[in-house]
């Protein structure tokens, strides 16, 4: 029983709480985004960026509450791992979408040299 | 058992493990999901002359399926609640509504996609389309395997009980459970609500 104990304290750090908070977050965050988007409540820009404001929020917000990121202990491997991979998701889609950006302008009809 | 901090127990360090590498696999996988971000995003307005993400998605619709992902992914955490509590019962019963709720999400995504491909917008009518049914059908893969895995390791858990193994399996899944729904935030936001807001 004590070495099921251990398994468990390893892995689980969730309470009712923090499931519950993390629920009603992302209910709210989901529904902001939602009714900004449905309602044109703000113009074009400003919209899109205050939705993916909600949506990197709403990320935090279950990282934090539902997976318990930064909550291990001193070697914090999860962590390291994590921003890794945001390092290299943010590099993948922003440098697509710059490289892909400089190319359709490149690739403009050309002009004329003559 | 007399000396407990002096014999570290090997199951522990398996079961970190296991985890720790399920967490690696998990942020790969998100790579993955980055690489098909980056794909939509530049092939967004490729639409061909067919129609465009504003024409085509219905938001009400995706904030229904939205909701359905967030509850099961709220039922799945307060299920693991009860593995602390060994408390069987309770916990296949909150990883049946997950299961209910994923199938709901799972099949109105399968209504959405057979609507547009009787609407005529199959993959291969532009580079728009293609990259929308390679990035929400990716998605949609992988909640169809964690719906699979909920019955067999449930199953299991009812057949040997709580012992190491099968709370080890559980937390994977609760994991894999969490990140789908993180993954499908931003197939929310970006696809769906930009989409719909954009110009065109």
């Amino acid at each position: 029983m004590d070495r099921e104990y251990r398994a468990i304290e390893l892995t689980e750090h969730g309470s009712f709480k923090s499931y519950l908070l993390g629920f009603v977050l992302s209910l709210i965050f989901t529904f902001a985004a939602f009714f900004i988007i449905y309602s044109e409540l703000l113009p074009t820009p400003a919209s899109q960026y205050t939705i993916s404001f909600l949506a990197i929020a709403q990320s935090w917000v279950l990282l934090a509450l539902f997976l318990h990121l930064g909550k291990e202990s001193k070697p914090r491997w999860n962590l390291l791992i994590f921003l890794f991979m945001v390092l290299v998701t943010v590099i993948v889609v922003f440098g697509s979408l710059w490289i892909m950006h400089h190319l359709s302008y490149n690739l403009m009809p050309p002009m004329d040299h003559s | 058992m007399s000396h407990p901090e002096k014999y570290p127990d090997p199951h522990n360090d398996i079961n970190a493990n296991t985890v720790f590498g399920f967490w690696i696999y998990l942020m790969t996988d998100f790579i993955l999901f980055a690489t098909l971000f980056a794909t939509y995003a530049v092939l967004e307005k490729g639409t061909f002359g067919g129609p465009t993400a504003k024409q085509l998605f219905h938001l009400p619709y995706v904030l229904v399926e939205t909701l359905l992902l967030l509850g099961s992914s709220f039922t799945c955490g307060l299920a693991t609640l009860h593995i602390e509590k060994n408390n069987i019962r309770k916990l296949s019963g909150w990883y049946g509504a997950t299961f209910a709720l994923g199938l709901a999400f799972l099949l109105m995504v399968g209504a959405e996609f057979v609507q547009l491909i009787n609407e005529g917008h199959t993959w291969d009518k532009s580079a728009f389309l293609s990259a929308y049914f390679t990035l929400i059908g990716t998605h949609a893969i992988h909640i169809f395997f964690g719906l699979l895995f909920i019955p067999v390791f449930i199953g299991d858990v009812l057949r040997r009980g709580l012992i190491p193994v099968t709370i080890r399996r559980l937390t994977c899944l609760k994991l894999f459970w969490f990140f789908s729904y993180i993954v499908w935030i931003f197939m929310f936001t970006f696809v769906y609500l930009m989409g719909v807001s954009s110009n065109g």
